[in-house]
């Protein structure tokens, strides 16, 4: 069954194509769909793209910014307005990868890919279907329910200002220096009132077959502040609830054991 | 399968080939062109073999459908050298036996003249970095980075034609 | 960065060569840096067909029946490969040096026995034409029981992995269930000793991920012969092969290689050349098969996992007077290179120390997983890390600083080595006294002076007064040749009648042997230190036997 591939200039156009195929994926930037194509995927036999501008912008909107799902890495990277979300694109593969692979792509990737999904979680960002008038869906919602939106065209992601530069934190652990695949990634949004945090949302990459929020932390540390001691409780429960994945990169026990100490780090600030 | 027309530049000649649905640029380039610089390592986006730059900027070939550079500048190890004139970074490369068994050098080389294009006083940490999605399982990396820095120390690579 | 280290041996290297100790530009460089270089995938051939396998999702399992109707009907598809087309479909790799039995099928046809392992291949006009009709093929497998540990393996009632070896072990020398190793009296050395130091090491196979992945490309030559461009690492050895698999002579097969994007000795196994020439055979075209990317991680033959038990009698100032390893090799499923390995890694014990009594027991276990095959030193480099993980053991246990107990136990010239040559060329306290200058390392006087040339030989120079032998893990029905040996016919060269393999649990025990030829009294183990033995020889004596026995090179 070789595949096909069919070109559309609007993304409405192409929503309305993928919707009505069980067997056609849309072609962002290649990264997984060349990938799956070069390895003889057998789930799909056509390739929808679109040639939208639109779907590559990035433009500021309210109280934070409307990225399209186009939007490469690199793009993320060189955006002025994006300084706090360049970190996570940095983050990902090297300079060709980040050349090609888009943030809508990203919500999609398997794990222990999606770093980049896993900071839009935790910043509780909304998704933004192309062809839907609709309000946009809450990432949370949009990912726990991943399977069901395999059809669905994102047209952009809606992304809020965190508060201040230090109210975001993001790291990527790897075995392999300097650049290598997630064994995890942590993503924070730390927003405080009258120093005590408020709303604290925590985020882990490559710890579920997608990025999932840690409830247990975000209890930990809502209403606190962010001193030892809540250090100390929040990755105390770092993996509460939580089954991590083992796969060729670490086993779910190594991932359990140092899940801990990696937040412990993130929280503290601690640069290694 | 459907063949399709696509027009591009390749190391700043123009090129015209038909492509096949689902083909990808590296395919295209070796069998559809016979550019056999780019290699294939991975076909996953792992080991930045096929590296090839796309408007000055590296991109993998085996993970680009090859109908979209459509009227894109390419260019491949295939176009470092004019003539018996070798560019700085392979010059380099030769001097400082950052080629072993040679298999990523291609690769290596477009990562390498995509940061120094872009960046001709490039730090050893921007080194490491600019190649940090090229897999080289001879070297341990060090002849290789220093053989960039030296190519960039050496002041030709932002001047070779 | 090269360091030449003039002050030590200087008088046996000439410094005046023209070539020795001077950068030479490599003679590939320059196809290297201009991308030129032909690897095999640089050939070009027009109406070029693609080799894609059906491989097993399980580890273990029957092969009830292969259904190929609906593939055989899918576009682009020109043959499809059973392990009947292969004219001769059971080989070891080995067998070229006489060396093992046949047991690896091309293309299983009736079992596999480790995931990933071909059973079909598909020839089609495209990669994803091959791979489209790969996954129409219908296989009916019935899953058996898997083994994964080398000692649940050797287990009573284990699954017999590889049916040619039923008792999961590669047979030595058509002898033993093991290959042995008997210097001196170990049992004696332990009784002497001041206390016993034990340890268990595990190593993980290591895939060698070369950044090309192996394969080969054959066409049809005019002359009757095929043309073959492989990435192989042994051209001689892969044309070999695939002329004992496919029957064909071997002058009927131009093999071209010697371009290879990175081996590290998992392109040895010749899987490719016979697949890609019975192609060409089968359809009269260019074929090429190639591992892909998860091909060359899962199915590629990796170094093998190996388990050593090493057991040392050691003495309080730190000399070791009797060391016995235990050791098994993960060979995976089928034979490769394990064997040999084992015959390798043998030679190689107790490491480079003079201890006057030592035993091995070394087993190549067939498990259920990945062939294991070459890779960078095989063989040595996993004893070698469970010998300097006990030495640091030993250091720990016994309160003797760990480089210091490496030149205590040191091997110098003229000392025997436990596989009865006397050690020539070593240069292991050398090598720890500049680690240690290096690494700012105290050492104490006596360290720093000691030197491979002096001390070695004379009573280390004697061969153990007996060595205590036994024939454990015995092994009747087979015997040392193989394929090309005697005047069995190819394909049906197995053991000759059906194997009785004990366990190598259960050991009969033979007396001792007492060579003749030594009728010397044992003399007391030998001391290094605290007071070193004099200088058996003179100096002259030691530069005379300082060249290798087996490149005849002299030390670089």
């Amino acid at each position: 069954m070789p595949v096909r591939v069919e070109t559309y200039e609007r993304l409405d156009e192409a929503a309305r194509a993928l919707a009505s195929s069980r067997t056609a994926r849309f072609l962002g930037g290649g990264t997984l769909i060349m990938r799956a194509v070069n390895a003889g995927d057998q789930s799909f036999d056509t390739i929808i793209r679109a040639r939208d501008a639109n779907w590559s912008a990035i433009r500021a909107e309210g109280d934070g910014f409307v990225i399209g799902a186009g939007v490469t890495m690199a793009a993320v990277v060189a955006s002025r307005d994006l300084v706090f979300l360049a970190p996570v694109a940095r983050s990902v593969g090297g300079p060709a990868i980040r050349n090609m692979a888009t943030i809508g792509g990203n919500l999609f990737a398997a794990s222990p890919y999606g770093d980049f999904a896993a900071a839009l979680l935790a910043l509780g960002a909304t998704v933004n279907l192309a062809g839907s008038s609709g309000r946009g869906i809450p990432i949370d919602d949009f990912l726990r329910d991943r399977e069901r939106h395999a059809t669905s065209l994102v047209q952009s992601v809606s992304v809020p200002r965190p508060r201040d530069a230090s109210a975001f934190r993001f790291v990527k652990v790897s075995r392999v220096k300097p650049k290598g695949i997630s064994l995890m990634s942590i993503a924070a949004l730390l927003p405080q009132m009258g120093g005590r945090l408020q709303g604290a949302r925590i985020a882990y990459g490559a710890m579920a077959p997608t990025p999932i929020r840690v409830t247990a932390v975000e209890r930990a540390l809502e209403g606190q502040s962010l001193d030892i001691a809540t250090i100390e409780r929040a990755a105390a429960v770092a993996t509460e609830g939580i089954d991590p994945p083992t796969d060729a990169l670490a086993s779910s026990w190594y991932r359990r054991e140092v899940a801990g100490v990696h937040l412990k780090r993130l929280l503290s600030a601690e640069r290694r | 399968m459907a063949k399709k027309p696509v027009r591009f530049h390749l190391n700043g000649s123009e090129k015209a080939v038909f492509v096949e649905d689902g083909q990808n640029l590296l395919d295209m380039l070796r069998r559809g062109i016979g550019d056999l610089t780019p290699k294939y390592g991975c076909g996953q986006g792992t080991c930045g073999t096929c590296t090839v730059l796309i408007d000055g900027e590296p991109h993998l070939s085996c993970l680009t459908l090859a109908e979209t550079v459509e009227g894109r500048q390419l260019t491949t190890t295939a176009g470092l050298a004019s003539g018996n004139r070798l560019h700085a970074l392979q010059a380099a490369f030769m001097e400082g036996f950052a080629a072993q068994c040679g298999y990523c050098t291609p690769g290596m080389l477009m990562a390498a003249k995509a940061l120094l294009d872009r960046n001709p006083n490039p730090s050893r940490q921007e080194v490491v970095e600019a190649i940090s999605g090229n897999i080289c399982r001879c070297t341990g990396y060090e002849p290789i980075i220093n053989a960039i820095l030296e190519a960039a120390k050496s002041g030709d690579a932002r001047h070779y034609g | 960065m090269i360091e030449f280290r003039k002050e030590y041996f200087a008088d046996e290297r000439d410094d005046n060569l023209n070539e020795i100790g001077k950068p030479t530009q490599r003679q590939d460089a320059l196809g290297h840096v201009t991308g030129r270089s032909p690897y095999y995938d640089d050939h070009l051939f027009d109406g070029l067909l693609h080799i894609r396998c059906v491989r097993s999702p399980h580890h273990h399992a029957r092969v009830r029946r292969i259904d190929t109707s609906e593939a055989d009907r899918m576009p682009g598809v020109v043959r499809i490969v059973l392990g009947k087309d292969v004219p001769q479909n059971l080989n070891t790799l080995l067998s070229l040096l006489d060396f093992g039995l046949d047991d690896e099928p091309l293309i299983s046809e009736k079992k596999v026995s480790y995931k990933g392992e071909p059973v079909a291949a598909v020839i089609a006009e495209s990669d994803r034409a091959a791979r489209d009709a790969v996954a129409k093929v219908r296989v009916d497998w019935e899953e058996l029981p898997a083994v994964f540990d080398v000692e649940d393996a050797v287990k009573p009632g284990a699954p017999v992995v590889n049916e040619i070896y039923p008792g999961n072990l590669f047979v030595y020398h058509g002898k033993y269930d093991h290959q042995k190793l008997r210097f001196g009296d170990v049992e004696a050395g332990f009784r002497q000793a001041d206390r016993i130091i034990e340890g268990r090491y595990q190593m993980s196979p290591i895939e060698q991920a070369p950044t090309e992945t192996c394969g080969a490309i054959a066409a049809p030559e005019t002359n009757d012969r095929y043309v073959v461009y492989t990435s192989t690492q042994a051209l001689f050895f892969s044309l070999d092969t695939t002329s004992k698999l496919l029957k064909m002579p071997s002058n009927r097969l131009h093999f071209i290689g010697g371009t290879v994007g990175g081996g590290f000795g998992g392109k040895v196994d010749s899987l490719h050349e016979p697949m890609a020439v019975l192609g060409t055979v089968l359809t009269g075209r260019p074929c090429k098969y190639m591992f892909d990317r998860e091909e060359e991680m899962q199915v590629g033959a990796p170094r093998g996992a190996e388990r050593w038990y090493i057991k040392d009698g050691v003495m309080n100032d730190g000399r070791i007077v009797a060391r016995k390893f235990i050791g098994y090799f993960d060979s995976g499923a089928y034979t490769r290179l394990s064997s040999y390995a084992i015959i390798k890694g043998v030679g190689h014990l107790p490491g480079p120390y003079t201890i006057p009594n030592v035993y091995a027991d070394v087993y190549c276990v067939f498990t259920n997983r990945t062939p294991a095959t070459a890779m960078r030193g095989f063989g040595i480099t996993g004893v070698d890390f469970a010998i300097e993980a006990h030495m640091d053991k030993i250091s720990y246990e016994v309160g003797v600083d760990p480089i210091e107990l490496r030149i205590l136990n040191a091997y110098r010239d003229g000392d025997m080595k436990a596989h009865r040559r006397l050690a020539k060329n070593t240069a292991l306290i050398e090598c720890c006294q500049v680690a240690a200058e290096k690494a700012k390392w105290p050492l104490s006087r006596q360290a720093q002076q000691a030197s491979s040339l002096r001390d070695g030989g004379g009573a280390r120079a004697e061969m153990p007064p007996h060595t205590a032998i036994d024939h454990n893990g015995a092994v009747t029905g087979f015997t040392a040749g193989s394929y090309a040996r005697g005047n069995k016919k190819p394909g049906q060269a197995q053991p000759v009648s059906m194997p009785q393999m004990p366990r190598h649990e259960t050991a009969p025990v033979t007396p001792r042997y007492e060579p003749a030829a030594r009728p010397q009294p044992q003399p007391a183990p030998v001391a290094t230190q605290p007071a070193p033995p004099p200088p058996a020889q003179t100096a002259a004596d030691a530069r005379r036997t300082r060249f290798s026995s087996i490149s005849g090179l002299r030390r670089r």
